[in-house]
């Protein structure tokens, strides 16, 4: 790039240094945002939930703990606005409590996943050849694996702590962000940079490091986006099928799981609240991560 | 390209054996004494040592996976812990109300899925395409034991209109026998898998759209729906059987789900139970039927893509 063309256009990317390419990625994000309208509108929700969740219980405070057997499935009403459940627990205060639980289940396997997922598949996409064979048929054995029919047998066995929870999710959930940036590698790594770097005399963890993981941003932070809203979810199916925190400990699927007893008594607060909390999260983090992977294609098209 | 399935179906057999490998490893670890669940915890030692004799649970774990294996190659999953029937039998037994359950639903998916992409892409970024997004995003997001439950309320407890129960017979014969109460599962699984089709159709059908052999055709004046009929329909089924090879290990598991949910006699309840009731060969049986469905899905995926698709080169 010359001189001339860096001032033509103002705001492009000036030429130079590894951290200024680095930081395009995340700028390319930030401005997917800002022109994405479905993006924004996820952004939004999501910061909502968030908000709800977290600063809600210091405006609106119940007892998540203790059970009272006085106030059993009352309805909404003035001192209770979404009535109470079968345990006399108030289901607002409760949904607060459990998506606590969702939010920070989802955002740590999320987090936990990535980074396990993209370290894999950059390693097994860059030294390619035998590595590459044998580290992609280990993912493709485990992705055959069906992980929702082991949780149930799981469950039957353990109750588990969030932790685990967390673990057990990330360790099967890094599948994906291991082949897509597996791919991404494998198409990066034959780049004139990457050449460059080399002959500069920069080693392999250099380039991983500096050069192929910041130009897999935009892929790892969609797929991040959607790892959220597939934990909450598979979350969510987990503890309808009893795998999940033991009480008091709320979530949004166990309150799901124990509305369903009283579909037949008409509670359909003790149901329909909880179910309308994690359809709207996950709806939220799907929107963002088609939002940004749509600006982010076109945009990738556009360089 | 004789090369290139050849490769595949071998890459296939050496992941099947991988997923048999896991599953042996898995059994091993889970907490619990086999012998101990059969015979109850007031099975006195002697017994417990006799039954793993009998069961080959005393030999080196390596030559245990080979006898696990051999079985399995024979087509023998194993013998049931509860039901005094061999894990076959009950596969066997269960089967035909799973193919009524995942066929009739799939082929109903396929049917709503496939024209609403094109109409999707067709009418792209206009009210109907948002509409159709935006439904399709909701049902994407709801776990599907939800969607379950909002029919049954709905269908079953407010309108009185269809049983909340799947029939009840164990029978095919005694399921078909009942076709309303099929209804409702039928319609739970074939919206779940609309909503994961039709993303996929969209966007497929949107490329199609973009393609040099659309803009031929329109300017040779072909009418609109000879297009949409004769080239774009067409070329976007080519990834159908793609898609349908790789969801199934998805299906499979909104079917389970959905078999609990309405009790439905299948293979996915017969697993949840079994899992309930620590009747593990019934687990681990059908957890290997399920993987060696998921390869073969993803197997069939690649070669039907190459074979279909005449642009598609391997080396």
């Amino acid at each position: 790039m010359t001189d001339i063309t860096a001032e033509a256009r103002p705001g492009a990317t000036p030429e130079g240094g590894e951290a200024i390419r680095h930081d395009a990625g995340w700028r390319m994000i930030l401005r997917a945002f800002v022109e994405n309208k479905l993006a924004l509108a996820g952004l939004i929700l999501v910061v909502a939930v968030v908000l709800f969740c977290f600063v809600g219980p210091f405006f609106y405070h119940t007892n998540q703990v203790a059970t009272n057997l006085l106030l059993v499935n009352e309805p909404p009403g003035a001192k209770h606005p979404v009535g109470t459940d079968n345990l006399g627990y108030d289901i607002l205060g409760r949904l607060m409590a459990g998506g606590q639980s969702s939010l920070e289940v989802g955002f740590a396997v999320a987090l936990v996943a990535t980074v396990i997922g993209v370290l894999y598949g950059v390693i097994s996409g860059f030294f390619g050849g035998l590595a590459d064979t044998i580290l992609m048929r280990f993912v493709d054995i485990l992705l055959a694996i069906p992980v929702v029919y082991l949780f149930i047998d799981l469950a039957t066995e353990f109750k588990p702590t969030l932790l685990l929870l967390i673990l057990v999710l990330s360790l099967l959930s890094w599948l994906g962000p291991a082949r897509l940036v597996r791919g991404e590698t494998l198409s990066l790594r034959v780049r004139e940079y990457v050449e460059a770097v080399r002959t500069m005399g920069g080693g392999s963890g250099r380039i991983i490091i500096r050069h192929l993981v910041p130009n897999t941003v935009g892929t790892i932070v969609v797929n991040a986006t959607f790892q959220v809203a597939d934990a909450i979810s598979i979350l969510a199916v987990l503890s309808y099928f009893g795998f999940s925190l033991p009480p008091p400990t709320a979530t949004w699927g166990g309150m799901l799981e124990n509305g369903v007893n009283f579909l037949y008594d008409g509670y359909w607060w003790e149901i329909y609240p909880a179910g309308l909390m994690i359809v709207l999260t996950v709806v939220a983090f799907n929107f963002i991560g088609d939002g940004l992977r749509d600006s982010l294609d076109v945009r990738l098209q556009r360089r | 390209m004789i090369g290139f399935i050849i490769r595949r179906i071998g890459q296939a057999i050496i992941v099947i054996i991988g997923v048999t490998i896991i599953v042996f490893i898995l059994r091993h670890l889970l907490p619990g004494n086999i012998a101990r669940a059969i015979l109850g915890i007031r099975a006195t030692p002697p017994a417990i040592a006799a039954f793993n004799r009998q069961n080959g649970l005393d030999k080196a774990l390596p030559l245990q996976y080979v006898t696990f294996l051999n079985q399995l190659l024979h087509g023998n999953l194993g013998f049931s812990f509860k039901q005094n029937m061999t894990v076959d039998a009950i596969v066997v037994h269960d089967l035909p109300n799973d193919i009524v359950l995942v066929g009739v639903s799939l082929v109903l998916a396929l049917l709503i899925a496939i024209p609403l992409g094109i109409v999707q892409a067709v009418r792209r970024n206009k009210l109907t395409d948002y509409t159709a997004t935006g439904i399709a995003f909701v049902l994407y997001s709801m776990p599907a034991y939800l969607l379950g439950l909002l029919l049954i309320a709905a269908f079953a407890v407010n309108l009185r209109l269809l049983p909340a129960e799947a029939p009840q017979a164990s029978t095919i014969g005694g399921v078909l026998a009942d076709p309303s109460g099929l209804v409702l599962p039928v319609a739970t699984l074939t919206l779940v898998t609309v909503a994961l089709f039709s993303r996929y159709m969209r966007s497929s059908a949107i490329d199609s759209l973009t393609q040099d052999y659309i803009r031929t055709a329109r300017a040779k004046g072909l009418r609109q729906s000879a297009i949409l009929s004769r080239h774009l329909l067409r070329n976007s089924l080519i990834p159908v059987a793609t898609l349908v090879g790789i969801s199934i290990p998805g299906i499979l598991t909104f079917g389970l789900i959905i078999e609990q949910l309405f009790n439905f006699p299948g293979v996915g309840l017969a697993y949840f139970n079994a899992a309930v009731n620590g009747d593990y060969p019934v687990v681990f049986g059908i957890t290997v039927l399920v993987a060696v469905a998921t390869v073969l899905g993803n197997l069939i995926a690649d070669v039907a893509y190459a074979v279909l698709d005449p642009r598609v080169r391997y080396d």
